[in-house]
């Protein structure tokens, strides 16, 4: 079988890249699906590790992480929203200001 | 045939990211994001969690993807954000990127030198159900009231305001 260390390292590469791409990139909705990125990273050293100590908890804490972002999916893209709507922009340098 | 499998979806996913991060069109952008997540799924898949790999297809790639898609839609921006034109913010992103691999190296040095992943033990639906239902219930009925919070708030804060 594999070793799960491929997989660490996978999930590694991919969360650095995520990070990355939400330093590097400049509108919002890019942004966001770079933190979309990091966390599927993180879901995957869950269950790989999960799967290492043959318990089944990880993947519980996996099943949670992904509900918990389909809630921040929808809560953050209407707030992109918003800030189109007031702003007419999504560019991250654009809003600098807290109170419109 | 497990390596060879594992090989093309890491590859591939990677490579999605990638094309994320260097391509400018946010359409693109969400379609290398469904590559990778379902590539990612594949990957549950092998690790023994035929489960969260079909909830990760379903959830990921289908429902949180079409809602960024829709906003995408009704955003509309028509020309695509240029990369970012000063220099510096690439470089201080490489940097932190640098430090981050170098931290994550040493806190998962313990880990990567635990024995091969056990023979494939696939965990049911059932097992995952009944843990859920049993150990972790709280957890769960907490989960409910918040994805309840998270539906009325995003309906609130995009819906019009009302003349009065």
């Amino acid at each position: 079988m594999i070793p799960v260390s491929y997989f660490l390292i996978l999930s590694l590469i991919l969360f650095v890249m995520g990070a990355v791409a939400f330093f590097v990139k400049r509108d919002l909705i890019t942004m966001f699906m770079a933190v979309e990125i990091m966390l599927n990273a993180a879901n995957l050293a869950f269950i790989a590790l999960a799967k290492t100590a043959n318990s089944i908890d990880g993947q519980i804490i996996v099943f949670f992480i992904i509900t918990v972002a389909a809630a921040e999916a929808a809560v953050g893209l209407a707030i992109i929203l918003l800030i189109f709507r007031q702003k007419k922009t999504i560019k991250s340098e654009d809003i600098k200001l807290m109170k419109g | 045939m497990a390596y060879f499998l594992f090989f093309l979806l890491a590859i591939l996913s990677v490579g999605s990211v990638l094309g994320m991060i260097i391509s400018k069109n946010q359409a693109y952008n969400a379609l290398y994001l469904i590559l990778a997540f379902a590539c990612l799924g594949g990957l549950f898949g092998i690790l023994g969690a035929p489960f969260l790999a079909v909830i990760q297809i379903i959830i990921y790639a289908g429902a949180i993807m079409v809602l960024f898609i829709f906003v995408i839609m009704m955003v509309n921006i028509r020309e695509g954000i240029p990369a970012e034109k000063k220099k510096w913010t690439l470089y201080v992103a490489l940097g932190l990127a640098a430090v981050l691999v170098l931290e994550l190296v040493l806190s998962l040095k313990g880990a990567f030198s635990l024995p091969g992943a056990a023979v494939a033990e696939k965990a049911s639906p059932t097992e995952l159900g009944r843990l859920l239902f049993t150990k972790y219930l709280y957890p769960f009925e907490i989960t409910s009231i918040l994805i309840i919070a998270a539906l009325v708030g995003a309906i609130v804060l995009v819906k019009r305001k009302e003349k009065e």
